[in-house]
């Protein structure tokens, strides 16, 4: 079988990703504009022996997801900014138990019930630190369909290795946008690692900054998977401090110490660029081009898009962008990343918002405009 | 000392005793009839799999040798709908409570219980929020005494077992912990019913309801919860008024139909010949 070619939209193409990845189980909400997402999920599971179930909610969903996850079985949900609200309950306890799951948002406008049918990446913090408590995720923003499906994919392999809950953050251009995609003939998947049966087995045992194979349920580990907090056999163990403090840095730090083996980046014309385009998601595409044009005017402008966004790639951006002494940051949104962008690199260049929000994405002309405006 | 060894102590995490229960708790009588109803019937104990949700009686399936998930407030039937869904060889025993079950997650119980999902529930009915000190329940009676209802309670309770029955559960027993024998066979039918079982157990809770409702010590609860029992039998000809406060108990539903994951694995034998290198595509095209 050779690589296929498709004209699908990015829903479409997070359902083949994610089946692409190995996935199995789905449960989940309609919600626009991420309900695609569902419906082929509904039809292909099935067909492969897999699960799909419409749950009452979005919190069961979540739950769903989590159940299946420990039954061995790769899992996702896809969903928009209300219902992300929703998950944020177990989307905690995936963190606290490490267990692997994908949520596909595909961001509409917000707050509350907003925009349904219109584009935003106001959800971006949402993804971080939704949930009650210190955690850390891992959020990956595609910006075309094709990244839908290579991204999908990605996430999957992200929760395996990382033993916790991986967003895609897409929204609402994407999810419904078709272009052409191709699908690789051979697709690099991360399996589930089965620990080895031991008499002193200890599953949640993990090396310092790593993760620990998983057991499922039905294979005689016995094993005691609780959102309190636990010692290294998963016993509830919540008054002492020590435990306390070991368990919840390393979980931030499983993820915080292998942000560069984690974050994805993509630079375009960084050499002598005196000003930068920092985006991620849909933007980047208004973005890139707007770039390009301000080359062709001779101006020193270069280009970074974060494929991954949490953890934030504070070191790479402060390598890729010493030379720089000006960055614009375009998002839909009243300015989210754009305050972590200011954080990490505002003490060596000046950093500037270009926000835009109720639903249409920034033309690259008013990309180009900000550029220009110095 | 181990001769003298209960026989249940097996199925137990030793490890993890002694448990948080407070001294008169139902929820001890509970897990041995849980224990008990495995021996009886013919599901085997390495097969099982536990979870529940936040409270005392969700603490529980911590304490038994098996895998077991305690999860969130009020979800754990979602998770185990994913759990089974995934892998419905195992037999799935949710422990929960009156809050977590009827309050929490009652959206949850209905939908489990719609889909008629092979899971066996045991609600452990305090009438109370033990966990978090003495609270009012969906099902404290009209009139008990809580921290949060200090005035007494003006809510009308649920009868869970009729909740879950109207639902759509395909087996739904109820019977306080006054009456062990018949809340162990409930299990064990429970465990057997190829669908939604749900066995309500009504229990005492003699540190907060006792405490707050003027009946102080376990033995007194009990007697009070034998006073207050009456038999569906004998409920068919009680008016309204005459059930007030009754606890009633029996067999509600045992009327088996097609099992949820039954069903899904219907529609896949079914299609799966379809050739799955088919143009992909085919999801969006209309037929």
């Amino acid at each position: 079988m050779a690589d296929k070619e498709l004209f699908v939209q990015g829903n479409e193409a997070c359902a083949l990703g994610a089946l692409a990845a190995g996935c199995t189980f789905f449960a989940g909400y309609p919600i626009t504009p991420s309900t695609e997402i569902a419906e082929v999920m509904s039809r292909k599971l099935p067909e492969i022996g897999g699960h799909f179930i419409q749950m009452e909610d979005e919190i069961a969903a979540v739950g769903a997801i989590i159940g299946a996850s420990w039954a061995g079985q790769k899992v996702v949900t896809a969903t928009s900014g209300p219902g992300i609200s929703l998950m944020q309950e177990n989307i905690g306890y995936a963190v606290m138990t490490e267990t692997p799951i994908v949520i596909i948002n595909m961001q509409r406008g917000s707050p509350s019930t907003g925009q349904p049918t219109r584009s935003a990446q106001a959800d971006m913090m949402q993804t971080r630190w939704g949930s009650h408590g210190d955690y850390e995720t891992i959020t990956l923003a595609p910006s075309s369909v094709q990244e839908c499906f290579d991204y999908t994919i990605k996430a999957f392999n992200l929760a395996e290795k990382y033993r916790c809950p991986v967003f895609v953050m897409a929204d609402e251009i994407v999810g419904h946008m078709r272009e052409k995609i191709t699908i690789p003939e051979k697709v690099e998947i991360i399996p589930r690692q089965m620990p080895e049966k031991t008499d002193n087995y200890l599953p949640f045992d993990a090396p310092e900054n790593g993760t620990t194979p998983m057991p499922s349920f039905g294979q005689g580990y016995n094993i005691h998977v609780t959102g309190l907090t636990h010692d290294k056999r998963g016993y509830p163990s919540t008054d002492d401090e020590e435990t306390h403090t070991q368990l919840v840095t390393r979980l931030c730090d499983k993820i915080l110490k292998n942000t560069n083996e984690i974050t994805s980046i993509e630079t375009e014309f960084l050499d002598d660029a005196e000003t930068i385009v920092l985006s991620y998601g849909i933007p980047s595409r208004s973005a890139l081009t707007a770039v390009k044009q301000a080359r062709q005017k001779g101006i020193k402008v270069g280009y970074i898009k974060l494929g991954v966004v949490w953890p934030f790639a504070e070191e790479e951006l402060i390598e890729l962008t010493k030379n720089a002494k000006r960055i614009i940051v375009p998002e839909l949104n009243l300015g989210q990343i754009y305050l972590e962008v200011d954080r990490v690199l505002g003490k060596y260049a000046k950093v500037e918002l270009l926000s835009k929000i109720g639903g249409a994405l920034h033309t690259p002309t008013e990309i180009l405009d900000k550029i220009m405006e110095e | 000392m181990a001769d003298h060894e209960h026989k249940f102590m097996k199925y137990l995490r030793k490890e993890r005793l002694p448990h948080i229960f407070c001294p008169g708790c139902g929820d001890g009588i509970v897990l041995n009839t849980i224990f008990n109803a495995i021996e009886m019937s013919e599901v085997d104990f390495e097969n099982i799999s536990m979870v529940s949700g936040i409270g005392c009686s969700s603490r529980i399936p911590g304490y038994v040798k098996c895998d077991s998930l305690h999860t969130t407030h009020g979800r754990a039937l979602a998770f185990a709908t994913g759990l089974k869904t995934a892998n419905p060889k195992q037999d799935v025993i949710v422990v929960t409570g009156d809050g977590d079950a009827t309050s929490i997650g009652g959206n949850h119980l209905i939908h489990a219980a719609r889909r008629n999902i092979d899971l066996t529930v045991i609600c452990i009915n305090n009438d109370i929020y033990g966990m978090t000190g003495g609270q009012i329940s969906p099902t404290s009676p009209q009139g008990s005494y809580a921290t949060t209802a200090p005035y007494g309670s003006t809510d009308k309770p649920f009868n869970i077992a009729e909740v879950a029955k109207a639902a759509g559960a395909t087996y739904v027993a109820k019977y306080t912990t006054a009456q062990p024998i018949q809340v162990s066979q409930a299990i064990k039918a429970g465990l057997e019913n190829k669908g939604f079982s749900f066995i309500e157990v009504v229990a005492q809770c003699p540190t907060y309801y006792g405490r707050k409702n003027k009946i102080r010590s376990p033995v007194e609860m009990i007697h009070w919860l034998k006073d207050n029992t009456i038999s569906l039998e004998q409920a068919k000809d009680m008016t309204e008024e005459e059930l007030e406060g009754k606890i009633i108990t029996g067999v509600y539903i045992n009327k088996p139909r097609k099992e949820f994951v039954e069903a899904l694995e219907d529609i896949s034998t079914k299609i799966s010949d379809i050739d799955p290198d088919t143009n992909i595509n085919r999801a969006y095209r209309s037929e």
